[in-house]
């Protein structure tokens, strides 16, 4: 057996079941043996110090002020994300590619493209988006839904896009989409009681009140301000983005006191123009993404007028 | 003062050195056994991932086969996927409970014949011998001062111990690809680098755990044995060397000059070393129940022969248990073998085992190869439209197990009236049905909207799949509609 041989420790003796001896103390009768570990063992304990050694030399690992040693390596986490970033917008390329080099009418009619833009549309979505229209684009007071079927500037995916890209009366764009509703009851176009009379019109036509005096009174007043931009029926004109006012959804609600606070300050949203913030691959991703959300419109081709 | 004073401790060792193991070449029963176990391991190890099972064009054709890049795993007529993972859970608890079974009834033959290590090291053992010669020859050999001819020699075992390394690490990646293409790749050097990795370092382990550390393993590291003693009780059949009948030991010369004299005779053991000689774990059977003994029987068929050969009846080792061995002193006759088999125990054990055995079974036959399930838009959770009409948004996976494509018809009921699109079509083009093509061996995921007319009310909302084609079978999923009114509960 073997050899390398340390001093024995005081009080110990050889133990006559086992041939080993003690470690030297004794705790009530209770002995401890001092078995030797097996070679193997102790060979890959010291082989794992040496591994260990070498890894520290290699990695990040020793912590100091203004972060750990760097390794010769030079390897880091955050570098690994960037490489795995890289490869993941490498792989994305063609598709990239694709939709890029796709008109957006046609992305809706292309399986594989319109999956794909979807997902991105998703995931862009989601870091752009969510801040005004919600996780689930069912927006707020203020923030148009567009899960729904109601458009205030189109709801085809050229219109949408058009919106994305120039966003609405966005300052510094001037393709943004832009109108202006007057502030009926501040700029003393309406006094406060015909702004009541408007108000009872607006929640006849959408169903809400019944016909009364004032109603009565408010259809004439709508002919006479409110026609031009929302329609002689209230059924809105999405080239100004005047809501239809007849349906059962409202931007910033259809009970009296809102619309009374609408008409007499007006409103008037906000949207940025995203060109100058995004690429157009992730606007054309975004546009079949808000398409898709259940409420997107078939695109209806510009009427070609008979040729002579 | 002396140093070889007994009395005294001997200098502590700081790690203690391996004594070499050299068994002897021995034939009988239990060698045979063990040569059949031996055989079978390795020819299902080797020979496994190169049958071929013909699964049609959408899926691979080997028989076992444990894709984990696409989550499948194939076996013959079976393939589980990734949500079916409790019959391999089912598996392994019925591989856990046959060996407390097995265990109870006969200690430790896991170790003795079919564990991987038990299998490698016999495998390497034969080696040397096949090189070094037998037992005594390989004792010299060792002893032998380092020159040309023991060098060549050890090079030489060396490299066919890495020559079965090589193989055996090589073997092990075949089940988790295809394996004629994998070879192919492999010698051509285009495999995957985690290919080469897996048999670098399966290579390395069998040639270090077979060739080098062999019955350290079982000894040192291996936490089978300890568990198994747990497992052991006063019926279980072990390797056992009756004391009663061998001591008090001695050879056949003694015996004979004792009865000379007149003084008592010796025990049958004739103190040969036989069965030390054989033994690939290096114990002495003699001193009692260790923890080295993988009872692979060996010291009982060397143990026959020496008794054979000086006329003396065999079964001085053998398998018997610990009941036995304390009654068969006075000479009662051993328990019969069906009673030792036979008890509430080994009964216990064999009923769970046979009954997971037949619950995977059962589940196996009824489970649904093609399933729905639907989960609900939480946010929103409705959508008003213009029109007054409401809708809701749904995930619905359909998840197709067969190896072809399956046309399949989705169909919604609960609102009355209700129609369904996806997120890939307009809603002009909603439908009170919904036909699919679900691809082969795929889980197809589709955004479903569910429109509900003017006037639907919330409540519970159920969703339907039945296969058009010629199999048949269907499966529903039950969620909720909401509205502005709530969500029916």
């Amino acid at each position: 057996m073997t050899h390398d041989s340390h001093h024995t420790p005081a009080g110990s003796r050889r133990d006559d079941a086992t041939g080993t001896h003690t470690v030297g103390h004794e705790w009530d009768g209770i002995e401890e043996l001092d078995t030797p570990l097996p070679r193997w063992w102790v060979t890959i304990f010291v082989a794992c110090i040496v591994f260990a050694i070498g890894y520290v030399v290699l990695y990040p690992a020793l912590p100091g002020l203004n972060g750990a040693t760097p390794g010769l390596l030079g390897w880091t986490s955050r570098g690994t994300l960037a490489a795995d970033q890289r490869a993941n917008y490498a792989s994305h390329a063609k598709l990239r590619a694709a939709i890029a080099a796709t008109p957006v009418e046609d992305l809706i009619r292309n399986p594989v493209l319109q999956r794909a833009a979807i997902e991105g549309g998703s995931a862009a979505f989601k870091v752009n988006c969510v801040q005004c229209h919600g996780a689930g684009a069912a927006g707020g007071k203020g923030y148009p839904n567009l899960n729904d079927d109601d458009w205030l500037w189109g709801g085809d995916i050229g219109a949408i896009w058009q919106t994305l890209q120039h966003g609405i009366r966005y300052p510094g764009d001037d393709a943004t989409r832009s109108s202006q509703m007057p502030a009926f009851g501040k700029d003393g176009i309406l006094t406060a009681a015909q702004v009541q009379d408007v108000v009872s019109h607006v929640r006849v036509i959408s169903g809400q009140e019944a016909v009364s005096a004032s109603a009565q009174r408010g259809a004439a007043l709508f002919a006479a301000n409110c026609a031009v931009c929302h329609g002689a029926n209230g059924e809105g004109n999405r080239a100004v983005g005047a809501p239809r006012l007849t349906d059962a959804i409202w931007l910033y609600g259809g009970d009296r006191d809102n619309l009374t606070e609408t008409v007499t300050y007006a409103r008037n949203g906000v949207m940025p123009a995203w060109s100058q913030r995004l690429d157009p691959v992730t606007i054309k991703m975004l546009a079949v993404y808000v398409h898709s959300r259940g409420g997107g419109e078939v695109t209806v081709p510009p009427v070609t007028p008979p040729s002579p | 003062m002396n140093a070889s004073d007994p009395r005294l401790p001997a200098p502590v060792a700081l790690y203690a050195a391996r004594v070499p193991v050299f068994p002897r070449k021995i034939d009988g029963w239990f060698r045979r056994f063990k040569w059949a176990v031996m055989a079978v391991c390795l020819i299902v190890y080797w020979g496994t991932p190169w049958l071929r099972w013909d699964r049609g064009a959408y899926a691979p054709n080997q028989a076992v086969l444990i894709d984990v890049a696409h989550r499948r795993f194939y076996m013959f007529a079976i393939e589980i996927w990734p949500h079916e993972f409790y019959f391999v859970a089912g598996l392994l608890i019925m591989a856990g409970i046959g060996l407390f079974l097995v265990t109870s009834v006969v200690g430790r033959a896991w170790c003795g014949y079919a564990c991987p290590q038990t299998v490698w090291t016999d495998l390497y053992q034969h080696v040397d011998r096949l090189i070094d010669g037998d037992r005594n020859a390989q004792l010299r050999l060792q002893a032998a001062p380092w020159g040309l001819g023991k060098i060549a020699r050890r090079l030489g075992k060396w490299a066919i111990y890495l020559a079965i390394a090589f193989l055996t690490g090589g073997a092990w990646i075949f089940y988790f690809a295809d394996a004629p293409t994998l070879q192919r790749q492999f010698w051509t050097g285009s495999a995957d680098p985690v290919a080469y990795a897996t048999v670098a370092v399966l290579t390395l382990t069998t040639f270090v755990l077979g060739g080098f550390m062999r019955e350290q393993v079982c000894i040192y590291m291996c936490p089978w044995p300890r568990i198994q003693s747990a497992m052991l009780d006063e019926k279980s059949l072990l390797v056992t060397y009756k004391h009663w009948r061998g001591e008090p030991r001695g050879s056949l010369k003694s015996s004979q000059r004792r009865a000379e004299s007149g003084l008592p005779g010796l025990g049958d053991c004739i103190d040969c070393l036989q069965c030390v000689a054989v033994c690939p774990t290096g114990i002495d059977i003699r001193e009692g129940p260790d923890i080295g003994c993988i009872t692979c029987g060996l010291c009982i068929d060397a143990c026959d022969r020496a008794m054979a050969q000086v006329g003396r009846p065999r079964g001085l080792i053998d398998y018997c248990t610990l009941e036995d061995a304390e009654t068969g002193a006075p000479g009662k006759p051993d328990t019969p073998l069906l009673r030792t088999i036979l008890r509430p125990r080994t009964l216990i054990y064999f009923t769970i085992w046979a009954g997971i055995g037949a619950g995977l079974l059962f589940m196996l036959g009824t489970r649904s190869r093609l399933t729905l399930s639907v989960a609900k838009d939480r946010n929103p959770e409705y959508v008003q439209l213009s029109g007054g009409a409401v809708r809701d948004g749904y995930t619905v996976k359909v998840r197709n197990m067969e190896d072809r494509p399956r046309p399949v018809l989705l169909t919604t009921s609960g609102v009355p009236g209700a129609l369904i699109y996806t997120d890939e079509m307009d809603d002009h083009a909603a439908a009170p049905r919904l036909a699919l093509n679900v691809p082969a061996d795929t889980t197809l995921r589709l955004r479903v909207y569910v429109l509900g007319p003017k006037g639907a009310k919330p409540g519970p909302e159920q969703f339907r799949i039945h296969a058009l084609d010629h199999d048949r079978g269907d499966d529903d999923a039950r969620v909720t509609f909401s509205t502005p009114e709530g969500d029916g509960h």
